[in-house]
């Protein structure tokens, strides 16, 4: 699944992060590398964008962002 | 000549602050040249000697992205041609190093001397995080310090660090990233093409693959971006991820360097995270945003209020000393009408750049406006901005000058330009003298529709048109005149901290100096050239006439004759102004602004608004011969102008030509101010003459689309 669809307090594990490869690559320096324990910390009050949880601090994305990055979730 | 030190490190790593406490009072800034990100330079004491340190924009990586972070790697990893720095000193949040230290081992594999300043250290202690610096230091094989700008500890010891890795000059050992195998014969193979040799080469090369699918205008010059781009496609085709290997090693070298040295309490996070269940809240969120704003709106009004009217009375009170002490003539008048009238605008612009920017700085030290980003960024990315733009925009009500000054914390430089573009179309406060005054003249008091005055219809019409011209303005430019990469939001979230008082003051100090030193010579220069226009030659009849009638005015008494003199003031005022080049400018343009429902008289207004929009109700009252003293509630002059008949016999003031006039001040760029300040944050007279063309285009057509349907639809 994307992280896009990941649901509020929900966490996972990055598994690939596609899409243009300049965007690709800011995500992965930002920590969101495969293998990187993420949680969905909150969703801004108008939907969009939604902070997530990793390495310690937290960063806002959208979800049109967030669509690129493949996770798995873990229970 | 003396050595240059670079302070390096992420955004909210405590860079800036650090850099203002290291530097005092003695910085300046200026622009890297070719680029107009900003460059500021301080002079760092050095225990014996001083050294430059510049402060190089906020980067999460070597990496370009934008033109912040190529700037950041031409300065660090110079080509060949120009000297490399003394010293490198990199900022890394004590409290965020698992992100900060990869900036900070990317540029430790360069090689260079390097200290790294491990900032916040007060702020990470009291959220119980303790950092084993000295272990830290062995494993990365670099001096650590640990500081904190607030209460200015640790400044001795990283001075005595930076000064021993200069006089140790090139000889500390730099990190070798490990590769897998493939990924590093691919990243050799790469590295052997590049000019330069070692370690600098190296780190070139690894920067330089992580940049390959950049824009072009984010990337330093000289970058061997296409082959890098051939090789990571090539290295796909064969399954190799290259840019993922790299940023997969680098972390992984990070969690190892910091493995087992960081201890957190549990209770660590806790204040921003209640904060934050508050102030991002769906509901409290918004609740609390919105009362933000409105304080801001109301400082930005109403507190500058006072300040404005005080330096207003002071330029006045200047004004009649000069002319009371100089022998009337033009010397007097271009000193008192132009220069100290042109200095007055300038200065009356400080109080509310003052106040927006220190409240700016505040709720971006304190992290609330990344949040105010997070909440807002829905609706402003709707039109191609994003959540940084909308301080901005909303200050822009106020004045345009300093919401350009405010576009500074949107870090992206296109959505800068952009926002800074779109803003001078949201209707400021010197719109509102115009909108009242032609409201008055153009609808009559009693009209109304459903118990609303057709004049507060029309005045809220004009607020709604110009926020539909701004957003629509982005919309339209973004894909147009800026177009490139969907913007993104991608943002970190600093922990809630309180800003350092010092560096509140200072800041806001510095854009205060920047608007006064550059954009206000070009105000004053543009006050004398439109005080010029709009009174030389002078009529020469006229004065003599003037005179004579005022040689007999003094024999009547008390009021009568004050009146006389006024009214005889007032009438040559007139005359003068009919006459001046500005004068004849304005009988030149009627066919020009014919169309749009606009005479001679509003063609003059039109050029001296340029000054201010609001002079143009001073100057319609000396063009209709009421003199320069009247205001928008002024009787004598809403009288006059509903008075005022074409040739032809009918009104000139109807309410379809008010409507048009009003839509022409909505769009059109006629604010010197706005104009200077643009250039300035631009850069370049480039964007600053785009918007007056593109602002004047739309508000002609606008209002000729108007006044023209009108007429066709019937409205007189």
């Amino acid at each position: 699944m994307k992280l896009s669809q990941l649901g509020r307090g929900d966490a996972a594990v990055v598994r690939r992060v596609g899409g243009e490869p300049s965007i690709a690559v800011r995500l992965m320096e930002l920590g969101l590398i495969p293998g990187a324990s993420v949680r969905l910390v909150r969703i801004a009050p108008l939907g969009d964008p939604m902070v997530v949880a990793l390495r310690g601090t937290e960063l806002s994305l959208r979800g049109a962002e967030a669509a690129l990055v493949e996770i798995e979730r873990t229970p | 000549m003396t050595d240059t030190v670079l302070l390096a490190g992420n955004p909210n790593s405590g860079k800036t602050t650090l850099f203002n406490a290291l530097t005092g009072s003695r910085a300046r800034t200026g622009n890297y040249p070719g680029v107009t990100v900003e460059r500021r330079v301080g002079t760092w004491t050095l225990g014996d000697r001083e050294v430059e340190l510049v402060d190089l924009p906020g980067a999460y990586s070597l990496a370009a992205r934008s033109r912040e972070e190529a700037v950041a790697i031409e300065a660090i990893v110079p080509a060949a041609s120009r000297s490399a720095p003394a010293a490198l000193v990199v900022v890394a949040d004590s409290g965020n190093l698992e992100r900060h230290l990869y900036f900070a081992l990317q540029l430790l594999e360069l090689g260079l001397p390097t200290v790294i300043a491990l900032s916040l250290a007060d702020e990470a202690k009291s959220r119980g995080i303790t950092v084993d610096t000295a272990r830290l230091s062995e494993r990365l094989r670099v001096p650590i310090v640990s500081v904190s700008a607030r209460r200015r500890e640790g400044f001795a010891e990283l001075a005595r660090a930076v000064s021993a890795v200069i006089r140790a000059g090139g000889a500390s050992s730099p990190i070798r990233l490990a590769l897998d195998p493939d990924v590093e014969a691919d990243v050799a193979a790469f590295e052997a093409k590049l000019p330069g040799d070692g370690p600098r080469r190296r780190g070139l090369a690894l920067a330089t693959i992580l940049s390959a699918h950049a824009e072009p205008d984010a990337l330093p010059p000289g970058l061997a971006v296409r082959e890098a781009r051939a090789l990571v496609e090539a290295a796909a085709a064969a399954g190799r991820r290259l840019a993922e290997s790299i940023v997969v090693a680098r972390y992984a070298a990070v969690d190892r360097a910091l493995d087992g040295l960081v201890t957190r309490a549990s209770s660590e996070r806790s204040t921003t995270a209640r904060l934050d269940a508050v102030l991002t809240h769906p509901a409290l969120g918004l609740l609390v945003f919105a009362a933000v704003m409105a304080v801001l709106f109301q400082a930005l009004f109403a507190w500058s209020e006072p300040l404005v009217g005080g330096i207003e009375t002071l330029v006045a009170g200047l004004q009649d000393l000069t002319r009371s002490a100089l022998p009337t003539g033009p010397l007097a008048d271009l000193l008192v009408d132009g220069v100290i009238a042109g200095a007055g605008n300038v200065i009356v612009f400080v109080p509310q750049i003052a106040i927006l920017s220190l409240f700016l700085v505040f709720l971006e030290d304190s992290g609330y406006l990344a949040r105010v980003a997070l909440v807002i960024d829905r609706l402003m990315g709707a039109v191609g901005l994003n959540g940084k733009a909308f301080v901005p925009l909303l200050s822009g009500f106020a004045c345009a000058v300093p919401a350009v000054i405010a576009t500074r914390t949107i870090e992206s430089r296109r959505d800068r330009l952009l926002t800074m573009l779109a803003l001078p179309l949201m209707s400021c406060s010197a719109r509102l003298p115009v909108y009242t005054l032609v409201v008055a003249i153009a609808f009559p008091a009693g009209a109304s529709s459903f118990g609303v005055s057709h004049g507060a219809i029309a005045l809220f019409a004009m607020y709604a048109l110009s926020v539909i011209g701004a957003l629509g303005a982005a919309a339209v430019l973004r894909r147009t005149v800026l177009p490139g990469q969907v913007p993104t939001m991608i943002l970190e979230l600093p922990p809630y901290r309180w800003p350092v008082p010092r560096n509140l003051v200072r800041e806001a100090g510095e854009r205060v100096a920047q608007f006064l030193g550059n954009a206000g010579s070009v105000i004053v220069a543009i006050t004398i050239v439109l005080w010029a226009l709009l009174h030389l030659p002078g009529d020469a009849a006229a004065e003599a006439v003037h005179a004579r009638a005022v040689v007999e005015a003094e024999a009547l008494e008390g009021e009568a004759r004050d009146a006389r003199i006024a009214e005889l003031d007032a009438a040559l005022a007139e005359a003068n102004m009919q006459a001046s080049v500005g004068g004849r400018i304005g009988r030149a343009l009627e066919p020009a602004i014919e169309p749009l429902g606009f005479d001679w008289k509003i063609g003059i207004g039109l050029l001296a608004s340029f000054a201010a929009r609001e002079v143009l109700v001073s100057t319609l009252g000396i063009v209709y011969g009421v003199g320069d003293e009247a205001d928008e509630e002024s009787e004598p002059l809403r009288a006059r102008l509903l008075a005022a008949r074409r040739p032809d016999g009918t009104p000139v003031f109807t309410p379809l030509v008010g409507v048009s006039l009003m839509i022409f001040f909505v769009f059109a760029a006629q604010c010197m101010s706005t104009l200077a300040i643009v250039r300035r944050e631009s850069g370049s007279w480039r964007w600053a003459l785009f918007m007056l063309v593109y602002m004047n285009v739309l508000a002609y057509g606008a209002s000729l689309a108007v006044f023209q349907g009108g007429r066709l639809l019937g409205f007189a």
